[in-house]
């Protein structure tokens, strides 16, 4: 899960990680109320979407007067914002944040991410910050520093020291680098994060040490057990059909192409949307039904695979194995009956003869296919003529 | 012989009185698993399908002489439970549990390396379909039926890729030594490099077929230790070509995030290690007998 930017600044603040004080705002006169809380001559406007890369797409507009604090509201609300990250697509912007604008010296980078390879947690520091952290591993991997943290010890003093100094900080802004490092790195443990990343951290003219950005993003696996961080959910960031998806348990995420996929079991779902490619194709969607496919999660299926107007053929791929071939296929039969285009089923595992013989009894148009590289033929051939017609 | 389990492990059910647990533990039973128990704290002293109820892992284990676990434990306790049958002396644990935090995980993992080598627990999972040994015994959640005894070790991220590979392999008149799924978490009990390590040393095993996808080091490491330590074929193959940078495919695991996590970037690692790579999930079965220097009939 994902979270904005004031919001993981929130919580880092309550870790010990300074920040530019700030306050979000839904409306200019709500902006403008923020500017004048916080006082000073100069402010930051930032649109809050789930995307890094906002500044250079527009999206961080700064501000001399309260006028122009509510004319860069006014412009970002509602806009479209498409930054590197958010695909062509953008997001629309439903809230800003005012800060104070600090002036600064230097920028850094900082970042913890969950290491798969050591199953450690990693630091990573970088000499120049502003950077995404992937230019700066191609570009100047000589400006990174790294430490390895083994949770069952926890980060010691002396490896967030070794970071700053390693950054060049003089002695005032290490003890500040410090208790940054420290604070995300126990908000990283005791929120279930999967990686923390403040970029820039800026030193200021005055020896302070503050987070500019920051981004936090969480394990779904924990939300269970963090209330807080689940409450910060922001629904007008997820892409509807897929929140859609996860409320009916369904595993869903929307593709370009024009092959729906209605498959069980994450792995095979990737290889069917691989095998339509190879086949010359290109799949609409990952869908994962899960185990247990009842028919009326079936339905489910083929109504959220339904919704996307580019898809003109749908194709279902289940290998039964708790579940069973005939309740996936009465699932089938029922959700085709008001179909307009071309569906290809193929099915195997456990009581499969009956599962076929559930779809071809029906006397619907069902395509059926025997392995799955004659599923993704099959239904590339029927997308082209279906797309044709 | 097979790798793991055979029809002479005795396992035992944690979290044994559940649903899911309870349907899967009597169809490893008809499957010829020797199950002698299960644990449910606080349900210690009934009996469930047959078997005794234990409170602990260790009173399980003093009174059956338990040496494997499967796990059905829900997400928030499954930690607890792994660490509990590693400090009684379990040598093999198959987790099923879909969803642990992977910090939790991390903590396992850790806990695993407080005993010496040789009575350190091996965790299968999480989030995988379990572990079988066509013929002999079932240690998961699989359709037993589409497995045929033979000589071919299936390791696998993904439990209905494994499947697949199974199910090809049957239609070629091949079969299975021993199909392992160590999962689709970030964080797993043990990798591909793990089991492949086993199946270089299993008699019964002549080739080995890999079945990865995006996310993640474990595909690449062991195609590298393969190539330095293997003697029998190995076949790779890896899901996800088609996936987007970025978002997460169903499991947990299952997301581009770094350098060489891609599909294409995994699969050119194998290829340079010396794998053969099937080129698609079609080609799971027919890859492996060619590997195994058999005719295959054209698609």
């Amino acid at each position: 899960m994902e979270i904005h930017e004031y919001q993981a600044k929130e919580l880092l603040a309550g870790f010990g990680v300074a920040v530019p004080r700030g306050g979000v705002a839904y409306s200019a006169d709500q902006a403008v109320y923020v500017a004048t809380e916080l006082g000073g001559w100069h402010w930051a406007v930032k649109a809050q979407i789930h995307s890094g890369a906002r500044g250079k797409a527009g999206g961080v507009k700064f501000c001399r007067t309260y006028h122009e604090v509510a004319e860069a509201t006014s412009a970002l609300l509602g806009a479209t914002l498409v930054t590197e990250q958010t695909g062509p697509a953008g997001k629309v912007v439903h809230r800003v944040y005012v800060e104070r604008a600090e002036s600064f010296d230097r920028e850094i980078y900082l970042g913890l991410v969950l290491d798969r390879k050591t199953e450690r947690i990693r630091i990573v520091a970088g000499r120049e910050g502003g950077m995404e952290i992937e230019d700066l591993v191609r570009t100047r991997p000589d400006s990174l520093l790294q430490q390895e943290v083994d949770p069952a010890v926890g980060l010691q003093s002396f490896q967030a020291r070794e970071l700053a100094f390693g950054l060049g900080l003089n002695m005032k802004q290490v003890s500040l680098a410090v208790a940054t490092i420290m604070g995300c790195y126990r908000a990283f443990r005791e929120l279930d994060a999967t990686m923390v990343e403040i970029n820039p951290l800026v030193v200021t003219r005055d020896d302070r040490v503050l987070a500019l950005d920051a981004k936090i993003t969480f394990d779904d696996n924990a939300l269970f057990r963090r209330p807080r961080v689940a409450e910060m959910r922001d629904p007008a960031e997820e892409d509807p059909r897929e929140a859609q998806a996860a409320a009916s348990g369904l595993n869903y995420v929307g593709l370009t192409g024009n092959i729906g996929c209605i498959i069980n079991g994450a792995g095979l779902a990737m290889a069917t949307m691989d095998s339509i490619k190879y086949a010359g194709g290109e799949p609409a969607n990952f869908l994962d039904i899960g185990g247990g496919a009842s028919p009326e999660r079936v339905g489910a299926a083929f109504r959220l695979v339904l919704s996307d107007p580019n898809v003109r053929a749908v194709l279902v791929n289940i290998f039964a194995g708790i579940n069973r071939c005939d309740w996936v296929a009465t699932g089938v039969v029922q959700a085709a009956k008001d179909l307009n285009v071309p569906l290809i089923v193929r099915l195997a595992g456990t009581n499969v003869e009956e599962g076929q013989r559930i779809v071809r009894e029906s006397g619907l148009p069902i395509i059926m296919a025997e392995t799955l590289a004659a599923a993704a033929d099959l239904s590339v051939a029927a997308a082209l003529k279906s797309d044709a017609a | 012989m097979s790798i793991l389990i055979d029809e002479q492990t005795r396992v035992i059910v944690q979290g044994f009185t559940g649903d899911k647990a309870t349907f899967h533990a009597k169809e490893m039973i008809a499957y010829g698993t020797n199950v002698v128990g299960g644990v449910t704290p606080g349900k210690g002293g009934r009996e469930h399908l047959g078997r005794p109820v234990f409170d602990t892992v260790k009173e399980a284990v003093q009174a059956t002489g338990a040496e494997a676990s499967i796990v059905f434990v829900p997400p928030a306790f499954a930690a607890d439970s792994l660490m509990e049958a590693a400090d009684a002396s379990l040598r093999l644990v198959c987790i099923i549990t879909d969803g642990i935090p992977a910090q939790d995980m991390m903590r396992v993992k850790r806990y695993l390396r407080r005993y010496p080598r040789e009575r350190r627990t091996l965790v299968v999972g999480p989030n995988c379909a379990g572990i079988i040994s066509a013929g002999r015994a079932m240690l998961g959640i699989m359709p037993g039926h589409i497995y045929r005894r033979g000589e071919v070790g299936v390791v696998s991220r993904s439990g209905t890729l494994g499947y697949e590979a199974a199910a090809q392999l049957t239609a070629l008149g091949l079969g299975v030594s021993t199909s392992v799924g160590i999962g689709g978490d970030p964080i797993n009990g043990s990798s591909f490099l793990d089991h492949l390590e086993l199946f270089e040393s299993d008699p019964d095993t002549r080739a080995v077929i890999m079945i990865g996808e995006i996310g993640g080091p474990q595909e690449a490491e062991a195609a590298a230790w393969a190539q330095k330590n293997m003697t029998k074929p190995v076949v790779g193959y890896v899901a996800g070509v088609t996936a987007p940078k970025g978002r997460r495919m169903g499991h947990a695991g299952a997301i581009i995030s770094a350098e060489g996590d891609t599909a294409l970037e995994k699969a050119e690692i194998m290829r340079r290690h010396g794998l053969l790579v099937a080129p698609s999930a079609s080609e799971l079965g027919s890859t492996v007998a060619r590997a195994l220097g058999r005719e295959v009939p054209a698609r």
